[in-house]
C-alpha cells in the first residue's frame, strides 16, 4: 500500500491528472502474478543477497579495499524498482550502488571486478564500491559524496527534455540525504522545469548513526515534495510488488506527463552503515526488527506458502545464484590490476603540457 | 589562559594525590585530540562541538567519544547531513560570542562547505572591520595513507592557506595534536585544522597543557647538516624515515615539521636550509600549485645564497586520487624521497 501526499495548490498547469492505476489502490498480491514474474524477483534478490555477503566475506580478507557500503536488506526495493525501469531509462545512485549496478544489467562479474580494483571491472577499478559508472546500461553513476548525485540527475533529466526523448531518469539516496542543500535545490529545478525524473529516497530510518527522527524536521519524507509540489508517495520497501508497482506508476507518470516525482521506500540496513562499522548505536529491538524484517526471507516464505516456489527449486535457485556469485569472485580474482602506467590517462581529454608525470627518474615508473 | 592546576594535571594522569608532575601520558593521536577538545570544552563554556554523529557515536574516528557523556548535549552535538550548513552554523554562533569547534567527516566532504568557509569564516572579521569575531577551529580528517578513495584520502592545505583569513595547521604526533588543538581553539582568529587520519592510531607522549610556542613556528624534529626534508601531517613520519635510511650512509637530514601551513614559518626554513644549504619539501596533495611551491618560493627568497641546488618537491601526482590499490603509488615513498635527496646532494 502506497501512501501519497499531494501537492497542495491545485489550479496550476500541473494537476495529478487521470492517470493514476487502479492497482495502486489494493495491495499487489501474488496470487495475480505469473510464477515465473515471481520467481525472477525472487531469484534476483537473492542474487543481491548472496553477492553482498561474498562481497562482505572478501572485504574482510582485503580483497576489497577503501569503504563498502552495502544493500543488505534493501533487496526488495532494488529489485522493484528496476524492474520499474525501461532499458532505457537512467539511473543515478549512491555509494550503496552494488545491487543496482545488477539491477540494472551490469553483469556481476563486472561490478564484483571493480569492487576488487581490477581493470575488468565497470569502472575498469579506477571507481570502486562507490563509482561505477556505465554508459551501455545507463547506470550513470554512483557517487560517495551524500547528494552528489541529486543536481547531476536533474542535468540529465534536463538533457532528456532537450532532445524531447521519452526516457525517465530516476535518482536514488538515503534518508538523511534529504538535509543536504543538493536536495532542495534540485526538486526546485526539477519541479521548476518539468523533468522527468523521479527522485527515489530509501528510508533505513538512519544515516549512519543519525536516525530521521534527529535529522528531519519532516521525518515522513515523501512529504517533503510538496514544498516543491512535487507528488511525493511511501510505499513499503519489503515488498517487492508494492515497490514494482509503486515506481511504475511514478516512472510512467513522469515519462507521459513530463514532471518529477518523489518515491519513499521504507527499508531496513541489515548491517552496520559499511562493512566497518559495529552499528553499536543500534538497539538490540532495531537489530530484531531489521532481521525480522529480512526481505529475501519473507517473499521466500510467501512465495512457499503459495506455492510458487518449492524446496527443490529454492535448491535450484539457490545452487545457481551461489555458482553466478562464485562465477564473478573468481573473474574478479583472476583479473589483472590497472596499470600504474595508465594513473595520468584520463586526467584530460586533451594533452596537457607541463603536467606532473615529468619527475622522469620517478621510480613509479620504472618498472 | 591554561587550565593546568597540579591537582588537574595529576588526575589526568590518573595519579590521586596530585603531588609531583608525572610521565606524560602515552596516547593514540585520536585520544590526544579527544583530550584537547575536552579540555578546551572545561576551560571555556562558550566552546561547542557539533558535526555529524560526532554526538553519540563519537565521530566516525571516534575522536570525540564520550564528549557528549561528559559535557551534555547542548555542548556536544550531532546535526543533521549539511556541511555548508554546519559551517555556516559556526559562523553565526561566532559573531555572538560562541567558540565553535565543527568537525567535518572527512577531507572531500569539506567541498560542499567550502563557500561558507571561503566566503564567510575567513572574511567576516576584515568585512566587519572587527565588529564580527570568528573563532572557528574547523576539524578535518585529512590526509591519505589508509588505503581508502577519493574524498575519503585528500589534501586540502594549499585550497586553505590560500584563503586570506584563515589560518591552517597539520599535527604530525600526538602531542603536536593536543597542543595545536588547544592553541587553535584558544585563538581568536579561524583555523582549519587537518588531522592526519593515517596517524590517528599510532602512540607517543603527550605532555600536559602548557606554554606552547607562537602560532607559526615550525619545529626541527631531527637535526641534520647536509639537507632540510620539510614536511606535515603524516608525511613528517616518512621523513624521519628517510632520514634514519640515509643515516647509514652518512647522510645526515634535518626534518622540520613545518605543523603550520598558513602562516608558515619562512624564518625558520631559512635557518635550517642555512645550515644545510639543500631543501626537499614533500606532501601528499598534487604537485602543481600545491604548497610545496610556496616552501620552494619561500626557501629561495628567503635564503637564496645559501642555497647549494634547487629545491625539490616530492608530491602526489597531478590526479585525482586514486582508488586504494594504487595509493602507495601515488603517496610520496621512502624511495622517491631518498631519489630527490640525492638529486639535491649532487647537483
Ligand atoms: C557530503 C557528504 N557528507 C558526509 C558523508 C559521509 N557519509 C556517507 S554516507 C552517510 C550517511 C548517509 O545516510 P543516508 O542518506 O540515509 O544513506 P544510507 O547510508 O543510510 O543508505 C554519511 C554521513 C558523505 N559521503 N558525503
Ligand atoms: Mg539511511
Amino acid at each position: 500500500m502506497a501512501d501519497t501526499a499531494k501537492p497542495k495548490g491545485g489550479g496550476t498547469a500541473r494537476s495529478t491528472g487521470g492517470r493514476r492505476r487502479s492497482r495502486k489502490d489494493a495491495a499487489p498480491s501474488i496470487a495475480d502474478e505469473q510464477p515465473k514474474t515471481l520467481l525472477e524477483y525472487y531469484r534476483q534478490m537473492l542474487l543481491i543477497r548472496r553477492f553482498e555477503e561474498r562481497t562482505a566475506q572478501a572485504y574482510t580478507q582485503a580483497r576489497i579495499g577503501g569503504y563498502c557500503h552495502l544493500n543488505l536488506g534493501e533487496e526488495a526495493t532494488i529489485v522493484g524498482l528496476m524492474t520499474a525501469l525501461q532499458e532505457r531509462d537512467y539511473l543515478f545512485t549512491n555509494y550503496r550502488e552494488h545491487g543496482y549496478a545488477i539491477g540494472k544489467g551490469i553483469h556481476p562479474r563486472r561490478v564484483m571486478a571493480e569492487l576488487y580494483g581490477r581493470s575488468t571491472g565497470v569502472s575498469k577499478g579506477w571507481g570502486g564500491s562507490m563509482h561505477m559508472f556505465d554508459t551501455e546500461t545507463r547506470m550513470l553513476g554512483g557517487y560517495g559524496i551524500v547528494g552528489g548525485q541529486l543536481p547531476l540527475a536533474t542535468g540529465a533529466a534536463l538533457a532528456v527534455s532537450y532532445r524531447g526523448g521519452d526516457e525517465v531518469v530516476m535518482c536514488q539516496m538515503g534518508d538523511g540525504t534529504t538535509n543536504i542543500g543538493a536536495w532542495h535545490e534540485s526538486l526546485n529545478i526539477a519541479s521548476l522545469w518539468n523533468l522527468p525524473v523521479v527522485f527515489v529516497v530509501i528510508n533505513n530510518y538512519t544515516g549512519m548513526g543519525t536516525t530521521v527522527e534527529k535529522s528531519s524536521a519532516e521525518p515522513e519524507l515523501y512529504k517533503r515534495g510538496s514544498a516543491f509540489r512535487i507528488e511525493g508517495v511511501r510505499v513499503d520497501g519489503q515488498d517487492v510488488l508494492a515497490v514494482r508497482d509503486a515506481a511504475t506508476d511514478l516512472v510512467e507518470r513522469a515519462r507521459s506527463e513530463q514532471r518529477p516525482f518523489l518515491l519513499e521506500a521504507m527499508s531496513h540496513r541489515m548491517k552496520g552503515h559499511s562493512v566497518v562499522d559495529p552499528a553499536k548505536y543500534r538497539t538490540p529491538e532495531q537489530v530484531e526488527e531489521a532481521k525480522a524484517n529480512d526481505p529475501v526471507a519473507s517473499f521466500e516464505s510467501q512465495l512457499l506458502e503459495a506455492g510458487v516456489l518449492t524446496e527443490e527449486l529454492k535448491q535450484e535457485i539457490a545452487d545457481s545464484v551461489r555458482d553466478e556469485v562464485t562465477d564473478a569472485a573468481d573473474f574478479a580474482e583472476n583479473s589483472p590490476h590497472p596499470d600504474v602506467a595508465t594513473l595520468f590517462d584520463y586526467t584530460y581529454a586533451t594533452p596537457v603540457a607541463n603536467e606532473s608525470r615529468r619527475m622522469p627518474a620517478d621510480p613509479v615508473f620504472a618498472d | 589562559m591554561t587550565t593546568s592546576a597540579p591537582a588537574a594535571r595529576g588526575e589526568r594522569d590518573g595519579r590521586a594525590d596530585g603531588a609531583a608532575p608525572a610521565r606524560p601520558a602515552v596516547l593514540t593521536m585520536q585520544q590526544a585530540i579527544n583530550r584537547a577538545l575536552a579540555e578546551a570544552l572545561a576551560e571555556d563554556p562558550r566552546t561547542l562541538v557539533f558535526g555529524e554523529d560526532v554526538g553519540r557515536l563519537g565521530g566516525v574516528f571516534r575522536v570525540t567519544d564520550g564528549l557528549q557523556r561528559r559535557f551534555g548535549e547542548d555542548r556536544v552535538f550531532d546535526t543533521p547531513l549539511a556541511e555548508s550548513g554546519i559551517v555556516g552554523l559556526a559562523v553565526g554562533l561566532a559573531m555572538n560570542g560562541w567558540r565553535p569547534v565543527p568537525e567535518l567527516q572527512f577531507d572531500g566532504f569539506a567541498y560542499p562547505a567550502v563557500d561558507q568557509i571561503v566566503n564567510q569564516v575567513a572574511r567576516m572579521h576584515y568585512r566587519t572591520r572587527g565588529a564580527a569575531p570568528m573563532p572557528v577551529t574547523l576539524r578535518v580528517p585529512s590526509f591519505g595513507g589508509i588505503r581508502a578513495p577519493e574524498h575519503h584520502g585528500e589534501s586540502l592545505e594549499a585550497l586553505f592557506a590560500h584563503v586570506p583569513g584563515l589560518k591552517v595547521c597539520a599535527p604530525s604526533s600526538p602531542a603536536e595534536a593536543h597542543q595545536l588543538l588547544l592553541q587553535s581553539v584558544r585563538a581568536d582568529d579561524p583555523v582549519v585544522y587537518l588531522e592526519p587520519k593515517a596517524r590517528y592510531w599510532e602512540r607517543g607522549p603527550v605532555p600536559d597543557d602548557g606554554p606552547a610556542p607562537p602560532v607559526g613556528t615550525s619545529r626541527v624534529v631531527r637535526p641534520g647538516r647536509h639537507a632540510t626534508l620539510v614536511a606535515w601531517g603524516a608525511m613528517v613520519h616518512r621523513c624521519l624515515q628517510v632520514a634514519r635510511l640515509a643515516a647509514e650512509d652518512g647522510v645526515e637530514l634535518e626534518v622540520v615539521d613545518l605543523r603550520w601551513l598558513k602562516p608558515i614559518d619562512a624564518d625558520g626554513l631559512a635557518a635550517s636550509v642555512a645550515r644545510t644549504r639543500r631543501a626537499v619539501v614533500v606532501h601528499e596533495a598534487p604537485l602543481t600549485a600545491g604548497l610545496g611551491a610556496e616552501v620552494a618560493a619561500l626557501v629561495q627568497e628567503r635564503a637564496f645564497r645559501s642555497l647549494a641546488a634547487p629545491v625539490q618537491r616530492v608530491t602526489g601526482f597531478d590526479v585525482p586520487y586514486p582508488a586504494g590499490p594504487l595509493e602507495p603509488k601515488y603517496l610520496p615513498t621512502v624511495d622517491r624521497v631518498l631519489l630527490a635527496v640525492q638529486r639535491v646532494l649532487e647537483f
